[in-house]
């Protein structure tokens, strides 16, 4: 794996860098899905960023309470008539105490879902070799493309430098 | 002088990497205190619970004192951490962390002590409702079976609250390290790399698990006040149980918190992030739970003396002037008398003070799940079948060992995690100097192609 990035102070330059490569995908050969951005926190109000952004799993955390909830219906009505015991006349099947069940259950498949819905959205696990920076950890974020054509390596290092790049670097070994 | 993110991640990873003498003293001590502990409860589990002091009619004593109390405690971190996340107090960032921590470690606490209770452990699996040979299933009308799910719920949605926002603080301890830890940090950071799919995505997720983890900490203690209020026994047959619980469990939650951050503060040497301002929000917030423990406890106590029945007002004077008065005024001074002048002034409300008030707090909110459990039961509605409880030596074990129980998990907890969130600080940093910059999604590049 080859990346040739730029590391940026802050997230307008990371910005500037992102835009002047999506702008530049047909003209130097590579997709725009080879663009890569590592940051050690997020950056929210930046396009980069925001342009993540999706409502997707709080509708999957509904549905996943929903079925939660349906489950706990069914585990307690069901069982309560399968193994029906004396209750003095009262009901079998009893809708306040099973509701107790019922909401635990509902939040116990919201946050299963979410936890499944998080897991699949960020792709993880993932423990294939993937592109880093150890001033990523000292607040740089990282903007490059992965595998870029060699002869496109010189244009690109311009446009990663003038867009205000504290330092372009090239990564040839996936880390480990 | 604020710290570069540079600074942040030194600091922050300093205590994973490096120990001092105290840190391995504490946590002898915190070890032996537990297998202390795990001897008692062999003894136990060989010679039966009869070695406990419980006896006809007291059949729920320090052991069901204990589970109330760390459940409460339990309610520390999730719900502050969730409600402050809703409301996006930026001052929670370094806070949350040993919140949550200490949220997961009660709860399993907590979870545990009802297995110590049932005498037979091998036999807790009853519990799970699955078609079995034995042709029965958890009775859904019992308060029992209603704990067993909301601590479940409880459990998981926790160590799910605590471990996702961890995941990127394992990536940045993995990308330190170096061999065994390395790998290690590896698989906990599930391969995190940090791109902003992934950070919105954790954004999100927080989200969604802060708005449904109040609730089902709400639902946690008022089902375990429902252990007791849906029992006939005098002054548990209450309606206002289930919000008082959760008062006194969020009471005693914040103090808890208040007096793990201020350890972690002083052995971690967190001083540059755990500031007076954290001791003084929080003592705020432990002073209003103060006074509405106050009320909650007045209204409780004034309902019975009005109603004048005779079976809750024999358990209503022993409270406060015969055989507990001693526990119940001394839960007063600690829960009340003591905090309140401390909390309120505020020259007082210093870190040292807050910590002060937090320590009376936690023993005054022992001694108040202690006083609902025993006088009750000592005192049922038949006077012939009246009696007294007093704890026995594997009990009073089995109590110390749960908080070393405790405190053995956070420091170890301490040593493996960063206390304090590492990238929810560098947030900070981005909104020290004001709003962050807004770029409209088509911003025009910088850099034309070649023409």
């Amino acid at each position: 794996m080859n990346a040739l990035y730029g590391l940026y102070a802050d997230a307008a330059g990371a910005q500037r860098a992102v835009d002047s490569l999506r702008s530049a995908t047909s003209e130097l050969r590579f997709d725009r899905r080879q663009i890569v951005i590592v940051s050690g926190e997020p950056h929210e109000g930046y396009e980069f960023t925001d342009s993540e952004a999706t409502s997707t799993p709080y509708r999957w955390a509904v549905l996943g309470a929903v079925v939660g909830g349906t489950a706990g219906y069914l585990l307690t009505t069901l069982s309560q008539k399968s193994y029906p015991i004396h209750t003095g006349g009262m009901s079998l099947t009893p809708v306040w105490t099973n509701g107790i069940i019922v909401y635990e259950m509902v939040m116990l498949g919201a946050i299963l879902t979410t936890l499944v819905v998080l897991l699949i959205g960020a792709g993880l696990p993932n423990f294939k070799g993937t592109i880093s920076d150890p001033e990523v950890g000292k607040g740089k974020i990282l903007v490059g493309v992965m595998d870029p054509p060699q002869s496109s390596q010189p244009e690109l290092e311009r446009r990663l430098q003038q867009a205000g790049a504290w330092q372009v670097r090239q990564s040839t070994t996936p880390r480990p | 002088m604020q710290p570069t993110a540079e600074q942040i991640e030194q600091d922050l990873l300093r205590p994973l990497f490096h120990s001092s003498g105290k840190y391995w003293f504490a946590v002898a001590i915190a070890a032996s205190l537990l297998l202390a502990g795990v001897a008692a409860f062999f003894y136990q589990l060989y010679n039966g619970i009869g070695v406990w002091g419980l006896n006809s009619p007291v059949f729920w004593g320090f052991d069901i004192t204990n589970f109330v109390f760390w459940i409460g405690i339990s309610h520390a971190g999730t719900l502050i951490s969730a409600i402050l996340r809703l409301t996006n107090a930026t001052w929670r960032r370094p806070v949350t962390r040993c919140a949550e921590a200490i949220t997961v470690f009660s709860v399993l606490i907590g979870a545990i002590i009802p297995l110590c209770h049932i005498g037979r452990p091998w036999l807790a699996f009853w519990m799970i409702p699955y078609p079995s040979e034995r042709h029965i299933w958890p009775n859904f009308r019992s308060p029992l079976a209603w704990d067993f799910f909301a601590i479940s719920t409880y459990l998981t949605g926790s160590t799910t609250f605590l471990y996702l926002p961890t995941i990127p603080d394992f990536a940045a301890v993995r990308d330190a390290s170096t061999g065994l830890r390395k790998k290690i940090y590896r698989v906990l950071a599930l391969g995190w790399q940090g791109t902003p799919r992934q950070w919105q995505r954790l954004e999100v997720a927080m989200h969604i698990m802060a708005v449904v983890i109040v609730p089902v900490a709400v639902s946690v203690h008022t089902i375990v006040s429902w252990d007791f209020a849906m029992t006939p026994v005098p002054m548990w047959h209450s309606s206002i149980f289930g919000p008082y619980f959760v008062a006194g469990a969020i009471f005693s939650g914040i103090a808890a918190l208040i007096l793990a951050m201020a350890l972690l503060r002083k052995f971690l040497h967190l001083e540059e992030y755990l500031r007076p301002i954290h001791f003084e929000n929080l003592g705020k917030l432990l002073l209003t739970m103060s006074l509405l423990w106050f009320y909650f406890t007045f209204a409780e106590r004034l309902t019975t003396w009005y109603g004048n029945s005779p079976p809750e007002m024999a358990v209503f004077w022993d409270s406060i002037r015969k055989n507990f008065a001693p526990l119940f005024w001394t839960m007063v001074v600690c829960n009340f008398i003591i905090p309140v002048p401390i909390l309120a002034i505020k020259r007082l409300r210093t870190i040292t003070g807050t910590a002060i008030a937090s320590a009376t707090v936690v023993v005054g909110m022992w001694l108040e799940r202690f006083l609902i459990v025993v006088p009750s039961l000592e005192h049922k509605f038949l006077p012939y079948s009246w009696g007294t409880y007093r704890p026995t030596w594997v009990e009073d074990t089995l109590m110390a060992s749960s908080f070393g129980m405790m405190a053995l998990l956070y420091l170890l907890f301490s040593k493996f995690v960063p206390m304090i969130s590492i990238w929810e600080m560098k947030v900070g940093l981005q909104s020290h100097g004001g709003v962050p910059v807004v770029l409209p999604a088509e911003s025009k590049p910088v850099l034309e192609g070649p023409q």
